[in-house]
């Protein structure tokens, strides 16, 4: 239909990531805007189960086209999405922030003469038209983008469109999608997923973050990170900036920032963490940010909900008994 | 064997950004530089040479923009690019992510490389998407934000961040690959290579000697429109506690804590 909607949800051992469920029951509700439907597309193996496809019309899917092909790789999404295009018609496909949305997104804008935007943080049905906004400059500015053409294409920015399940559900309805993989799609082959290096990096889907930055002083000040996140209790973890990571202070995998993760925990916590634009990108989306800095002029101050002006190694060792005492109460 | 570097020139990062209001477009006028990824770019294509596994021949620099890209060239040059090619004409101005790709596409494929490489984002534009849209014309296997990249047997093993952990990938050649700035430190040019770089070749090429057609580059070729601008939401100021008492500003985190119902 000349108004619907194609979202790609990409799941991970069958569960779908939340990027994809935001942009999903996003997808819906613009949809029924401009009078249309919103489609989910799945790629996997085994795991993309009835039950997977039926939790997806929960967040509004009307029909759910089912393929099948490799994993972890944006090109085989392209062939998919391209075949799914050929097949139903789409006027936009939408994608969730992370690794692979801006790769499918700009492979699919490539391969069909589309326009692409990435980074995306809000979209709006306006003139019965999609308007994908971004902000630009810091964060100081947001521009806005409207699409020429036959089909336009929106990449969220991760964490910016809340998983909330659709306020009228789809009916999910299953479609096989035979797709037909090109040649270069197959010519890359993941030989080793999911590796974990250093323990409980899995920052994305922690609950409470407790992040740590220059202002720690020293590599070993991030056990005092380490131990308020044991106070927050299970689904708590630490992060850190890029600074800390480039100097050697904590792994990569715990980088949040424009070259890192991009996390929207219950709770942010950041201790002698400055605040600049790159790494504001990556966890402004937080439920709550609490920040530590002893410099009372540093810019993480301008947009922390409670901002502590004081000595993160005076304030982290208290505030860990603390916390884990009001945590057994 | 031949690798074709894709690079950039941005606006100082100091500099203070604007939007020209005459056309909606980010001013560029000013002070520019090499993007600090495509730097990360080049070194991975001076450390593939230097290595030896692949026998590289010819390390090509590649950009598109008006006069003053030519300055990423002379750095590229300076770091040690053996020539460069400059897209440059007036048709071109405007262009999105999309009409970019083809564009860049186009004088690519006259050079037919073995390996095109680029930084993942551009401090002054879009992120982790060029090198996709490129490959995607040029029907090779595309991977961004790669940390690391090795040889083995004529194929890259590269790796990079998913969400989940590391994933680590076999690329065949040829192929499109967008770096980290995690994957290396960018070497400095020595006094003489910048005085050398000056005599390495560089060609200027426009849309006709390109091939490209003019109906698919420039704002009018563009698939998306911008131009339209507003002023973020503003956010509420935040509470500020600066206490001398350690004690009585952790109980006022922990009664905040509380009060937002995070622990």
């Amino acid at each position: 239909m000349p108004s619907d909607i194609l979202v790609y949800v990409l799941e991970h051992e069958g569960t779908p990531s939340k990027s994809s469920l935001g942009v999903l029951a996003q997808a819906a509700e613009l949809a029924a805007e401009l009078g249309g439907q919103a489609d989910a597309l799945l790629l996997g193996g085994e795991e993309a189960t009835d039950e997977l496809c039926a939790l997806l019309g929960a967040y509004g899917a009307a029909r759910v086209l089912r393929s099948h092909g490799p994993l972890g790789l944006a090109q085989p999404v392209v062939d998919a999405l391209d075949a799914a295009i050929d097949r139903c018609g789409y006027r936009y496909v939408i994608l969730g922030g992370g690794l692979l949305g801006p790769e499918i997104g700009a492979g699919l804008g490539a391969r069909r003469s589309a326009g692409v935007t990435v980074e995306t943080t809000a979209i709006t049905a306006r003139d019965g038209e999609l308007v994908a906004e971004r902000p630009i400059f810091g964060e100081t500015q947001i521009s806005e983008s409207r699409f020429r053409g036959e089909l336009g294409i929106i990449v969220g920015r991760a964490g910016a469109f809340e998983a909330r399940p659709a306020t009228t559900p789809g009916a999910a309805e299953v479609v096989e999608l035979d797709v037909p993989l090109r040649p270069y799609s197959t010519r890359a082959q993941v030989v080793k997923r999911d590796e974990q290096r250093g323990a409980e990096l899995n920052i994305e889907s922690a609950e409470v973050l407790v992040a740590g930055g220059r202002g720690l002083g020293d590599p070993e000040s991030f056990k005092l990170c380490e131990d308020l996140a044991v106070a927050f209790g299970d689904g708590a973890a630490v992060a850190a900036t890029r600074a800390v990571v480039d100097a050697g202070w904590y792994p990569y995998a715990a980088q949040v920032g424009q070259t890192g993760k991009t996390v929207a925990p219950k709770l942010y916590l950041a201790a002698g963490i400055s605040g600049a634009v790159q790494h504001r990108v990556g966890m402004q989306g937080s439920g709550t940010i609490v920040a530590v800095n002893k410099d009372a002029g540093a810019p993480i101050f301008d947009f922390c909900d409670l901002g502590v002006v004081g000595d993160v190694k005076q304030i982290l060792p208290k505030l860990t008994v603390a916390v884990a005492a009001a945590k057994g109460a | 064997m031949k690798i074709c570097v894709l690079v950039k020139a941005v606006p100082d990062p100091a500099a203070p950004k604007r939007i020209d209001p005459a056309t909606g477009r980010l001013d560029r006028t000013g002070e520019t530089n090499l993007n600090g990824y495509d730097a990360n770019a080049l070194e991975t294509a001076l450390q593939l040479r230097e290595g030896g596994v692949l026998a590289i021949d010819e390390i090509v620099a590649v950009t598109m923009g008006p006069a003053a890209a030519a300055k990423a060239l002379q750095k590229a040059a300076a770091l040690g690019a053996d020539r460069s090619l400059h897209l440059i004409d007036d048709a071109l101005a405007g262009s999105d992510l999309i009409a970019t790709a083809y564009a860049l596409a186009q004088v690519l494929e006259r050079e037919a490389p073995d390996l095109v490489l680029l930084g993942q984002q551009s401090e002054d534009g879009t992120g982790y998407a060029l090198g996709a849209a490129v490959a995607d014309h040029l029907q090779m296997p595309s991977l961004t934000q790669v940390v690391s990249l090795q040889v083995d047997g004529g194929e890259l093993v590269l790796e990079r961040q998913t969400g989940y952990g590391y994933d680590t990938i076999r690329v065949a050649l040829p192929a499109v690959i967008s770096v980290s700035d995690a994957i290396n430190v960018p070497r400095y040019p020595s006094l003489k290579a910048i005085m050398g770089a000056k005599r390495k070749p560089v060609q200027e090429l426009s849309l006709a000697d390109a091939g490209i057609d003019p109906a698919r580059v420039g704002a009018d070729g563009s698939c998306v429109t911008c131009g339209e601008f507003h002023a973020p939401a503003a956010k509420a100021a935040g509470q500020i506690i600066e206490a001398d008492d350690t004690d009585v500003t952790v109980t006022e985190i922990v009664a905040y804590l509380q009060e937002r119902k995070v622990i």
